[in-house]
């Protein structure tokens, strides 16, 4: 099912949560809507579903007009953060209440009710859970059970508001893995929120980058990754670091010295050069036009050691990665040039 | 030569008192305290509830039945269930439909809306019996027309249940808000979403969430209710047999010197308590996490 969101806009007492935002959800697709708190996704999300309804624009699902509809009326399944189980029902009746809950007409008897809830435990590999109460389960299985639930209706789209957000690390890698697979074995088109970009590069094909109400990139984990189109995707997406810079003559300058980076065509005075720690590549001191800076801290960082650089008596410093075992310390003078980069302008 | 004295001996043992928590009294202060508790308890409740039963069978435990065949006091008896079988029930539904607006939504005027199912707590008992009165009494604007429709409202059964709404109607809206608001949306929410009505989501998901709650509040009600004086007095004119519950029976019979008899109505009520105690504490001991938060009365 193709979701479209067209220049939707939602206040919360005047306070707007969402600035006009559109976007197209390809049908069969597993999208991450990703910002920090307060950038509108679960509001998005909540829309989507018809738990909240908008203050301006449509939502489509297909060509059909959903933004009126309620929330039963367009058939979706939401998976909540804390998971909203139902604590006075078994896991077996949680998995069922959708179908349970149809009006006569539509309502499969029940003997095919249970059957097709079992059918379910097991894609959630929860077989033989089935007479449990939510208490009795673990964070991971009560997640399971959520999603069993909402699957159980044949949503037409799949929403999930911070799936893993309540979990531990390992329990949340397992599941995260483990939702590509049902997702891919189901088809559903899926939107989850998550405020973890290590988890939305993973588990996406797509994402949509959030900040303040408003949708900043959209695109595939490389793309977004590879080329942020601003400053607050490129920081906000893996590590970063940044520094002040001046534009000229098709070069990037710092303190008065062009640092051997050309720059993109458009660009011109102020701005600000963006890249990533660990993909830098050292250069020998005196050897061309490179950033040079001195050690003021390091830190072992897994396989690498991490450093961070004054660079021209800048008070900001720069991190950059260093293998483990290079010799550097306190005061050590390094140069460098970013091998990939970004330069947006200033503000 | 050493002078151990000043050496500082970092195992030196510490006597437990000074260990104890900083939260805990020393246990002489604790006796005391409890002493306290338990003799300002021994004499203001204890003590008039064994009175209530000594005084009743003083002359007898046929003196005492016989004090329940007088046909009026079992009219009281009888008026005080029927009162509180309509009262309970109409606060039930009141309580449960205030406590979801106030919990469930936001809306202009909803803390006024709070501090109004308050007010009952707030002002005395008679006051809220005078006002029915004014309301409806003879002096009203209102009494011509009821009287064209013959309908009776002070003076009669219907302005005693009227009074004991009033009084009563905070209990089960004051226990299920704050659960109600502790309990947030999402399980609703979560219903909704998958495809349950309004009424599905209320019988299968809300109202299981709140049911221990909700008979706490009910047993509360009840038991005031059934025990109020002071509205009831005011609407009831005292009717003898006609419009007399429990509490107003003991008044009229102890006025009536008839100690034995206002004893053993008194007893009722007294053993009313005792069970609603008893619930109470069961609730409380059983499901004090699904009454409100960790609040306990």
């Amino acid at each position: 099912m193709d979701i479209r969101v067209d220049t939707v806009r939602k206040e919360f007492s005047h306070y707007p949560a969402l600035n006009d935002v559109s976007l197209d959800i390809r049908s069969g697709e597993l999208i991450a809507l990703l910002g920090p708190s307060g950038s509108g996704k679960t509001t998005l999300l909540r829309l989507i579903a018809g738990l909240e309804m908008p203050t301006a624009g449509r939502i489509y699902f297909g060509d059909e007009d959903a933004s009126s509809k309620t929330v039963q009326e367009r058939n979706v399944g939401f998976v909540f953060q804390a998971y909203a189980l139902f604590r006075n029902m078994t896991v077996l009746d949680n998995i069922s209440f959708g179908l349970s809950v149809r009006p006569r007409a539509t309502r499969p008897p029940k003997a095919e009710i249970r059957r097709r809830a079992l059918e379910l435990l097991d894609l959630v590999q929860l077989t033989g859970l089935e007479k449990r109460y939510p208490q009795q389960l673990s964070g991971g299985q009560r997640q399971r059970v959520a999603l069993a639930r909402a699957l159980a209706i044949e949503p037409r789209v799949l929403l999930l508001d911070e799936p893993f957000g309540a979990l531990d690390a390992q329990v949340r890698k397992e599941l995260r893995k483990w939702l590509r697979e049902i997702h891919d074995r189901t088809g559903h088109t899926t939107v989850f929120v998550t405020h973890d970009q290590e988890e939305a590069l993973e588990l996406a094909d797509r994402l949509v980058v959030m900040s303040q109400g408003k949708i900043e990139q959209v695109g595939t984990p490389d793309e977004v990754y590879d080329k942020p189109n601003g400053p607050f995707v490129f920081s906000f997406i893996g590590e970063s670091s940044s520094m002040p810079v001046t534009v000229e003559n098709h070069e990037i300058w710092v303190g008065g010295r062009a640092i051997g980076l050309p720059a993109p065509h458009d660009a011109i005075g102020e701005a600000v050069l963006f890249f990533r720690p660990h993909d830098v590549e050292l250069v020998e001191d005196g050897s061309g036009a490179a950033l040079a800076g001195v050690v003021a801290a390091s830190r072992r960082v897994g396989g690498t050691r991490r450093v961070e650089l004054e660079v021209g008596g800048n008070p900001n410093r720069v991190e950059i990665d260093l293998p483990f075992d290079h010799p550097a310390g306190e005061k050590t003078r390094i140069a460098f040039r970013p091998k990939r980069w970004r330069v947006y302008p200033k503000g | 030569m050493f002078e151990p004295e000043v050496v500082y001996d970092s195992r030196r043992v510490i006597p437990p008192a000074d260990h104890a928590r900083p939260t805990t009294e020393r246990p002489w202060v604790r006796r005391l305290l409890i002493a306290i508790a338990i003799a300002f308890m021994a004499l203001v409740l204890v003590l008039p509830l064994v009175l209530v039963f000594t005084e009743a069978f003083r002359k007898g435990a046929d003196a005492y039945f016989a004090s329940f065949s007088d046909r009026q006091s079992q009219q009281a008896i009888y008026l005080t269930l029927l009162v509180a079988a309509i009262a309970v029930p109409l606060n039930l539904v009141f309580g449960v439909a205030a406590a979801w607006c106030v919990a469930k939504y936001e809306f202009w005027g909803k803390s006024f809306l709070t501090t109004l199912i308050d007010l009952p707590f707030s002002v005395s008992p008679v006051v809220s019996g005078m006002v029915y009165v004014l309301l409806f009494g003879a002096q009203s604007a209102l009494h011509p027309l009821l009287k064209a429709y013959n309908i009776e409202i002070i003076f009669a059964v219907p302005g005693i249940v009227l009074a004991t709404i009033f009084v009563t109607f905070p209990f089960i809206a004051r226990e299920l808000i704050p659960l109600m608001q502790d309990q947030g949306n999402t399980d609703e929410e979560a219903a909704l979403s998958l495809g349950a009505t309004g009424w599905q989501t209320f019988a299968r998901v809300t109202l299981p969430n709140i049911k221990w709650g909700l008979l706490y509040g009910v047993l509360l009600c009840n038991a005031r209710a059934m025990g109020e004086f002071g509205a009831v007095s005011v609407v009831s004119g005292h009717i003898r047999g006609k419009t007399t519950t429990m509490p107003l029976d003991i008044e009229i019979l102890y006025n009536e010197y008839n100690f034995t008899a206002a004893f053993a109505v008194a007893s009722l009520l007294a053993l009313l308590a005792l069970v609603t105690l008893v619930f109470k504490t069961i609730l409380e001991f059983r499901f004090g996490d699904e009454l409100a938060g960790t609040r306990r009365h």
